[in-house]
């Protein structure tokens, strides 16, 4: 492939809350979810946040790091599983406030956790064939848990950007592959206000079976192992299933240990595996070959090859790292949370 | 705000897209048809600011219309952008760290909503700046 990444941006909210804070709300224990889970603490949007100004933020920082005229970006497609509108996309106002509109398509994905690696992907094949200069890719999320339900300790907001090209790239995309079924293990129907789960079910035949399913794919494909890389980035629901999967492909815990941000942050869905890779790149070096495999539930898994080139020296420091991004959080009680989620219905 | 109103505002909100004149070098947010000073000998054209500036002067709303009842206390703020037009806008941040003079940076926000089955209005608002030296 003769793409890559030319550019990279990420957008954390700055209002966190603590595991033992929603807890203690519902009775549960908390160190034996937060034993469990291996998050500590999760982001929390602003009431004026949402997935839309998520991804514009995120969006901005990759163009101000990159140096990347708005006008050169003839797509852009953003991931989410909580678009504002269910008819309006988000794109549009993306597109329309980084300056790159008109001359350029946009539409919105939807593939639960892995919808903005999808988008990387089609970025990837519209590049490469030529049909577009540069397109941008964005994973962004304000996910939704039910008050008292599991998925309310992880569901976190957050959103990452990747602007995909040919030329001045910090990261070449050696390859990709991807796995797909049709495995009933999470969902939100039409006009619901939080998603349904089937609990462990999403576990061994969702998570697992997708994730080595498409990394082991695209190892045997390029005829790569483990040990090639410097850095693997899973995707990350919570602080177990990452560390796990990477053990049963082979990957060590210092592979994977830079991209981890979960435990502090919690699951940003779409931006979930993204943001490992952005924090990744925060931190790699020239040369450095990482390996990415995101998973959305419904239930597919996207795998992606990278190798790090000598530019990514040039363009790190001109936005917010994702470690600046998590440092000084705001904490707040879950009163205030259940505000700022709208939660409270007046 | 009706739809037709917020949309022919929408590059001004979204990008805090004001005027320039060449002939006297001010700027002005929001944009201007005729520069107040050089009058029809003025020449404006669309200026893109930066999204940088200070806190002029600032009020921490404690009563607010129906629409912004949820985020009370709030900031608001006049801030003085670097390229000198000052401009009023809500500042996110808590009331006991605003002050005069803090550096902010634009960001993107709503701005508030039509009703639950409306149109959601996004623009611009004002954050702290994370890191001063390396202006975000």
């Amino acid at each position: 492939m003769n793409v890559g990444i030319v550019s990279y941006g990420a957008y954390i909210p700055c209002y966190r809350i603590k595991i033992e804070e929603i807890a203690k709300v519902w009775g549960d224990n908390a160190s034996s979810i937060i034993d469990g889970l291996m998050i500590y603490e999760k982001s929390v949007p602003d009431m004026d946040e949402d997935t839309i100004t998520i991804a514009v933020e995120a969006a901005r920082n990759a163009i101000n790091r990159g140096g990347v005229n708005p006008e050169r970006i003839e797509a852009v497609f953003t991931g989410s599983e909580s678009h504002p509108y269910a008819v309006k996309p988000t794109s549009t106002v993306v597109a329309e406030a980084i300056g790159a509109t008109p001359n350029l398509t946009a539409a919105d994905f939807e593939f639960a956790c892995k919808a903005g690696t999808a988008a990387v992907q089609a970025c990837i094949g519209l590049a490469e064939s030529g049909m577009i200069d540069l397109g941008l890719a964005i994973g962004s999320d304000v996910s939704q848990g039910a008050p008292g339900d599991a998925l309310e300790y992880t569901a976190a907001a957050g959103g990452v950007a990747f602007i995909i090209g040919k030329e001045k790239t910090v990261a070449k995309i050696e390859s990709t592959y991807s796995f797909t079924t049709d495995t009933p293990d999470f969902w939100r129907r039409e006009g619901m206000p939080y998603p349904e789960h089937g609990g462990r079910f999403t576990g061994e035949p969702g998570y697992f079976k997708h994730v080595t399913s498409a990394a082991s794919g695209l190892m045997d494909r390029m005829g790569t192992k483990p040990s090639d890389y410097k850095y693997a980035i899973f995707h990350q629901p919570n602080g177990k299933f990452p560390v796990r999967a990477a053990k049963m492909l082979g990957f060590s815990t210092e592979q994977i240990k830079p991209g981890l941000v979960v435990s502090r942050l919690g699951n940003t869905y779409s931006g979930s595996c993204m943001m490992g890779l952005a924090a990744t790149l925060d931190i790699a070096r020239p040369g450095d070959r990482i390996f990415v495999t995101a998973f959305g539930s419904g239930a597919g898994s996207d795998a992606f090859s990278i190798r790090v080139t000598d530019r990514i020296d040039e363009i790190r420091n001109g936005a917010p790292s994702v470690e600046e991004l998590l440092a000084n959080p705001i904490y707040i009680n879950y009163a205030t949370y259940a505000k700022h989620k709208g939660k409270i219905k007046l | 705000m009706s739809v037709p109103r917020f949309w022919r505002r929408l590059k001004n909100l979204y990008n805090l897209i004001g005027t320039r004149c060449e002939k006297c070098n001010e700027y002005y947010y929001p944009p201007r048809n005729m520069c107040p000073k050089c009058r029809r000998s003025g020449l404006m054209v669309p200026f893109k600011f930066k999204g940088f500036g200070e806190v002029l002067t600032y009020t921490v709303m404690h009563s607010s219309t129906k629409d912004y009842a949820k985020q009370t206390p709030y900031i608001l703020a006049i801030i003085k952008l670097d390229e000198g037009p000052n401009l009023t806008s809500q500042v996110i941040c808590s009331h006991k760290d605003i002050h005069i003079g803090m550096r902010v940076k634009s960001t993107f926000r709503r701005l508030g909503e039509e009703s639950e089955r409306g149109m959601i209005y996004y623009g611009t608002k004002f954050v702290p700046l994370i890191n001063p030296s390396k202006e975000f």
